[in-house]
């Protein structure tokens, strides 16, 4: 395993409530490049994703154990700003879920919040990182919600990119995409990986073997296993994640 | 279908559509008497001439002036009061506070309670109150505020207004998608910055129909007035918010009731009607066509 954790958690656990849904996950995602999460639906694996931006603050009843480590620096420290770690760490959602505002709008909403400089160049540097710049042209000001889904994806990651994030959270970017929009949207992970510290949560195996550099396998909350994608994938450490991954693939 | 379900069928249908025509015929009778008479009268003159002999000749200028800035002066107190209180509820409270409990308690009983009680409590409150309040430390006692006035009657009239405009603006805050609230905080947005930017511009539409269902209600009522600040006769327009003023509805009212000569006056109050009925119609059309363009602005993305 690489030295330089970008993530690292250490004995997490979170509760809804009663309900005890990460079992003191220890695992350390490295500096760019993309890291999978798979696991059965249920597992954990959105949960997992979302104590990294800490998005789970939002539920009502939970409740984190543990800690996370951005750049070796606790983000549930009390000091912390939580604006500022959700513009290091962004997030791209299931579902394509642009505001119903102008392509540029939705592109410029981070960098106006955050008061950053230069929107117009921002704007369309973001753009152009997804392709999008080209393809739309100067239809710039076409309502969001006027573009096919996979566009939309994509304008999602603009959006985000807009406010110079360091690390991509995906829950399942794809599950709402056909086939050919899911390879583009791959395409594009890949060309963003060694920018960026990318973990993609996937029910997709093929997927996760394609794109990803590194694999984590969770069960009812536990982390079984995590390691180089190819390792997880041939020869896996637990037998459960064995019996899953052939399973999918079957 | 057996021949009974379907003659039944047929003379439910002619039952439903008699009772559509029955409504159509008794607005159409109504309006188009108060038309008929009224329209004669109506002239420049008319519309724009104070009242002259008692009331029995003359103009309505100054009812509809003070009609207007009524109605505007509520839609400035009661919109932002509305918007607050149904933002603080849906956006900032948590779902099982009592303080929200209560509050919405509150607002349903209000909207229950009969529109002359709004006027008693106008008096009691904002013009023994307040307004003696503000009369005793600001002029030493000297009256200026503790006597009714159209700033009295607008808040009011407000009051009464305020359950539409928080009930509307809850609704559209509802409506916005939980999914624009979490892109927002997962873009870094605070909670001031999620609701300004992200919700309220989706709620406005829904905001702006309470304003106009609030409009609506407002324009028509003349209870929650007759004792914070509508006068009989005033021959001058208000000129400032502690002035009393005229109100189409209560010039109705005292035009109907009040005259020195019912027979003379008829005539004025038919096309008093017609004027509140316009004025009223054109009051709503302004505001919808003001949410049609915001709606507008917003779809286009600017
Ligand atoms: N807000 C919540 N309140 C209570 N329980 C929750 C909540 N969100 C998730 N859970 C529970 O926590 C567990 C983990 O949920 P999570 O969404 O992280 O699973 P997942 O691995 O992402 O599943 P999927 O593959 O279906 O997306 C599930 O059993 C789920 O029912
Ligand atoms: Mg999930």
């Amino acid at each position: 395993m690489p030295t330089a954790a970008k993530i690292e958690t250490k004995d997490l656990h979170l509760w809804y409530r009663t309900f005890h849904a990460l079992k003191g996950i220890h695992l350390a995602i490295p500096s760019r490049g993309i890291t999978a999460i798979i696991g059965p639906s249920g597992c954990g694996k959105s949960t997992l994703l979302r104590t990294f931006n800490r998005m789970n603050d939002l539920i009502p009843g939970a409740r984190v154990g543990g800690d996370v480590l951005l750049d070796g620096a606790s983000i549930y420290r009390d000091a912390l700003s939580l604006t500022q770690l959700r513009k290091r760490v962004g997030m791209v959602f299931q579902r394509p879920n642009p505001f119903p505002l102008s392509v540029y709008e939705n592109v410029a909403y981070g960098p106006k919040i955050h008061g950053m400089n230069d929107l117009h160049g921002r704007v369309r540097r973001s753009l152009e990182q997804t392709g999008l710049w080209s393809e739309l042209g100067d239809r710039w000001h076409v309502s969001a919600l006027s573009l096919p889904p996979e566009q939309q994806q994509r304008l999602c990651i603009s959006r985000l990119l807009a406010v110079e994030p360091e690390v991509l959270l995906m829950d399942e970017p794809c599950s709402a995409l056909d086939p050919i929009a899911t390879a583009r949207i791959e395409e594009l992970m890949i060309a963003l990986k060694s920018t960026y510290t990318i973990v993609i949560v996937t029910h997709n195996m093929q997927q996760a073997a394609r794109v990803s550099d590194y694999a984590a396998y969770m069960l009812l909350g536990e982390l079984v296993e995590f390691a180089e994608t190819d390792k997880v994938f041939t020869q896996p450490a637990d037998s459960r994640t064995e019996e899953y991954i052939s399973g999918r693939f079957g | 279908m057996t021949h009974r379900a379907r003659w039944a069928a047929t003379s439910f249908t002619s039952l439903t559509a008699l009772a559509c025509l029955i409504i159509v015929a008794v607005v159409a009778i109504i309006l188009g008497n108060i038309a008929i008479h009224g329209v004669d009268r109506l002239g420049l003159d008319f519309l724009t001439r104070s009242p002259e002999h008692g009331v029995t000749q003359g103009g309505i200028f100054p009812a509809i002036f003070g009609t207007v800035a009524l109605v505007i002066l509520m839609t400035i107190a009661v919109i932002p009061l509305g918007v607050a209180t149904a933002v603080y509820m849906h956006e900032y409270a948590a779902k099982d506070s009592p303080l929200v409990w209560l509050v919405r308690l509150a607002i349903q009983n209000l909207a229950g309670v009969p529109a002359i009680v709004f006027g008693l409590f106008g008096v009691g409150f904002f013009i023994q109150f307040v307004g003696h309040g503000i009369d005793n430390i600001l002029y030493g006692g000297e009256l200026h505020y503790g006597k009714p006035a159209i700033l009295w009657a607008s808040l009011t009239m407000a009051l009464l207004t305020l359950p539409t405009v928080v009930v509307a603006t809850e609704e559209a805050l509802r409506a916005v998608p939980q999914s624009y609230r979490e892109v927002a905080y997962s873009l870094g947005a605070t909670r001031w910055q999620m609701i300004r930017k992200v919700v309220l511009p989706q709620a406005v539409s829904g905001i702006l129909t309470g304003g106009i269902l609030a409009v609506s209600r407002g324009a028509g009522e003349v209870a929650p007035i007759l004792f914070t600040g509508a006068a009989y006769l005033l021959p001058h327009l208000p000129t400032r918010l502690s002035d009393q003023f005229m109100e189409l509805g209560y010039h109705v009212y005292v035009l109907a009731t009040q005259s020195p000569d019912v027979e003379a006056t008829k005539p004025i109050l038919y096309s008093t009607v017609l004027v509140l009925l316009v004025l009223t119609f054109a009051l709503n059309f302004t505001a919808v066509m003001i949410r049609s363009r915001i709606r507008r602005r917003l779809r286009e993305g600017r």
